[in-house]
């Protein structure tokens, strides 16, 4: 009729093509829900321990004792938070040189499908279904001096009673035992369904050229699997940043506080002890660190083992 | 048309009336008790509901440590409960602080306060409000495993001091038995030889000096002593191998099995240990006895040696709690219901002028010894408050281990009451 219904007319068509190619829409949509929960969940929850990190306050009401910095200080000054970052490194260790190799190792051993694979595959993966608390339970009556299996051995190689829970130079290596034990099965299956994946005429075609089988998992498999690895680690690390309920059953932090990591360190001695303010201040080390790694190996090796 | 109204009016009360009555529920939560006990509480919540229609009153148990971590959270919620069981000192000065208790005094029926010692009200007292009641007082004590004494042929009423005890423990070793068992994993039960130490050495205000930050707060003297005699102690490796990866739990069972001579527990433990046991019967009573923890022959500052260490537990009431709540803990602890409890022995009533109804020498005798005392000091680890409490209960397991120094030991102490 007029100009006006011409213009508009273009403006509605646009309206209808984006909502109709689905991008717009599936914002709308799709947005709201995950922004309110990634809010109320994830965004809140990690402001209020920053600003709780600089009060000294127990917990009860509300804090009011403003304190700035002085629970980081604590912190860092904390001779039990040394042993806390020190452990959380030597399970980082121990899972990149002892719990990744075992771990390929076996799923080099059985990622054919076989029915005895299967059964072997189900074995090494029970752990990681456990629950954490039952499997520190379990452990530390294996590590019990008294009536454990460890009493056990202990006596039939003519030794004294062995409390390894209670020595502070062995209890955090049964701890790191009982990790390793725990989630070898999770990185074994990472590896089991990427080297399914390796296509077969390549290995084939290395055989046929007289390759050994070392050769062909060190030229061919391995090659293959290379961001299966690197997924692997990045769990690995990341696992180590959060160890907490295999310790609690096991040791509980002793003897000593030798056997903490970060998380059972913020627990101790943030949450047990109703010093709110230390603990937030706790996580909020904790988050940064986290959030550091995850960030320099994306960048790092996730591009790398991609290229 | 008069009757269909007030039939009206009957069925409006009637119905307003049992709206009222389904709301007055009383929540009592408790640490986790023998059945002997649950049997008890049960049969007063019962008794109440009956005396008080439309009253119900549920129990609620949670063990020792899993109580300790959940009471703040509880707290906070909408599910806190109206009554909850107490170990007194600080931690109610901290829950008054943050509004968590309300005051009872106005509460409580006429000359009701008469009938509970000062002491056990002071504990539940913060600027001479009320906010809770005593229930029983506890000793922590020796416990002695009497056919392990005689076997390596210890005089019990020869251990008058510390230097006594050590002799003995250095006996008891000498004939291979394990001279004591401890619950080290716990840290708590290794704190009582900190603490009685230090009372001993430091004299009844030892505490209360080091809150107000006299002779060096807990870096005082008497701090450092105690540490240093407890790890005269320690040197001579008196307590069962592993000591440090067992819960108190096992070592009561322990020794109720006979696999130590001597037990530092609270008189509360008589019962728990039996059904720790492996047979599930433990000692038969002729081969048990208590002694006081021993004094010290030289004191930093006088009068500790007649102090005991111990409890006075009971109960605190949540901000929100009714009314009916607060009758309900009057009528828990009336004279005539602790009678009962103390007729039972399951535990020693503090209710004046009820300890006579007992007939267990052991319980009969901590009765006279906190009547005896010159002074009862709380358990350091609950009279301190939850951080500092801990404080104490970890550098007591260092001590221990010998891996931390008495000097150490008192620093740490007094590094967190400084940040508490």
């Amino acid at each position: 009729m007029s100009l006006d219904a011409e213009r508009r007319l273009p403006a509605s068509a646009r309206w209808r093509r984006a909502l109709l190619n689905g991008r717009v829409s599936a914002v709308l949509i799709l947005l709201p829900p995950a922004l309110i929960l990634f809010t109320l969940f994830v965004t809140l929850p990690l402001g209020e321990s920053a600003w709780y990190s600089l009060f000294n306050w127990n917990g009860y009401g509300t804090p009011s004792n403003f304190v700035g910095i002085a629970n980081y200080e604590r912190i860092l000054n904390h001779s039990v938070f040394h042993i806390a970052v020190g452990n959380t490194l030597k399970i980082v260790a121990v899972s990149l040189v002892i719990q990744m190799p075992l771990a390929l190792f076996l799923a080099l051993l059985i990622h054919r499908k076989t029915p005895t694979n299967a059964v072997f595959r189900l074995v090494f993966f029970l752990p990681y279904i456990l629950a954490e608390v039952a499997a520190g339970l379990i452990w530390s009556f294996v590590f019990d001096g008294n009536y454990g299996v460890t009493a056990s051995i202990a006596q039939s190689l003519g030794m004294g009673n062995v409390f390894i829970l209670s020595d502070p130079d062995w209890a955090f290596a049964a701890i790191m035992t009982v990790i390793v034990w725990k989630y070898f099965g999770f990185h074994m299956m990472i590896y089991i369904a990427a080297l399914q994946s390796v296509p077969q005429d390549q290995i084939e075609a290395a055989r046929i050229e007289g390759a050994t089988r070392a050769q062909v998992v060190r030229y061919v498999q391995i090659p293959h699997i290379r961001p299966a690895i690197a997924v692997s680690a990045f769990f690995a690390i990341i696992g180590a940043l959060q160890v907490f309920d295999v310790i609690i059953p096991l040791t509980n932090g002793g003897p000593s506080n030798q056997t903490h990591t970060i998380v059972t360190y913020l627990y101790t001695f943030g949450l047990t002890r109703l010093n709110i303010g230390f603990g937030s201040a706790v996580g909020v080390i904790l988050f940064v660190g986290a959030v550091t790694v995850a960030v320099f190996y994306q960048r790092i090796f996730m591009k790398r083992a991609e290229a | 048309m008069k009757h269909p109204a007030a039939a009206l009016a009957a069925v409006t009360v009637m119905a307003g009336g049992q709206a009222a009555m389904a709301q007055t529920q009383i929540d009592v939560l408790r640490v986790t008790v023998n059945d002997e006990q649950a049997v008890y509480f049960d049969r007063l919540a019962r008794e109440f509901e009956a005396q008080n229609e439309g009253v119900t009153v549920r129990f609620d148990y949670v063990a020792n440590e899993a109580y300790k971590a959940r009471l703040p959270t509880l707290l906070q919620s909408n599910a806190a409960p109206d009554i909850f069981y107490s170990w007194g000192g600080q931690t109610v000065v901290e829950q008054v602080e943050a509004g968590f208790l309300q005051p009872i005094d106005d509460l409580l029926p006429e000359g009701f306060r008469d009938t509970i010692p000062e002491a056990g009200l002071l504990a539940y007292s913060v600027d001479g409000q009320l906010y809770g009641l005593p229930q029983y007082a506890t000793e922590v004590v020796l416990w002695t495993n009497t056919a392990l004494t005689d076997q390596a042929g210890i005089d019990l009423d020869a251990i008058r001091t510390w230097d006594d005890f050590l002799e003995a423990v250095q006996t008891l070793k000498d004939a291979g038995i394990t001279p004591i068992v401890a619950g080290g994993q716990d840290k708590w039960p290794l704190h009582f030889y900190w603490s009685y130490l230090a009372l001993r050495q430091g004299g009844p205000n030892v505490v209360t000096d080091a809150m107000e930050g006299a002779n060096g707060g807990f870096q005082s003297e008497a701090f450092i002593e105690a540490g240093r005699q407890f790890q005269r102690l320690t040197e001579l490796e008196p307590f069962q191998p592993g000591f440090i990866a067992t819960t108190y739990e096992t070592a009561s069972g322990m020794f109720a099995d006979g696999a130590g001579a001597f037990h530092l527990m609270g008189d509360w433990d008589y019962l728990p240990m039996r059904e720790r046991s492996t047979s599930g019967e433990g000692l038969p009573d002729d081969q048990l006895a208590i002694i006081s923890f021993p004094a010290v022959a030289d004191p930093v500052a006088e009068g500790g040696n007649d102090a005991t260490l111990g409890g006075i537990n009971g109960w605190a009431v949540s901000a929100g709690a009714s009314p009916e709540a607060v009758a309900f803990l009057a009528f828990m602890m009336n004279a005539e219901n602790q009678r009962e409890a103390g007729r039972q022995e399951l535990f020693i009533p503090i209710a004046v002028g009820t300890a006579d109804q007992m007939d267990n020498p052991f319980y009969v005798q901590v009765a006279e010894n906190i009547e005896a005392s010159s002074f009862h000091q709380i358990f350091l680890d609950q009279f301190l408050g939850a951080s500092v409490g801990a404080a104490i209960n970890d550098v007591s397991a260092d001590l221990a281990q010998g891996a931390i120094t008495p000097e150490d030991a008192a620093a740490q102490v007094q590094e967190a009451w400084d940040f508490r």
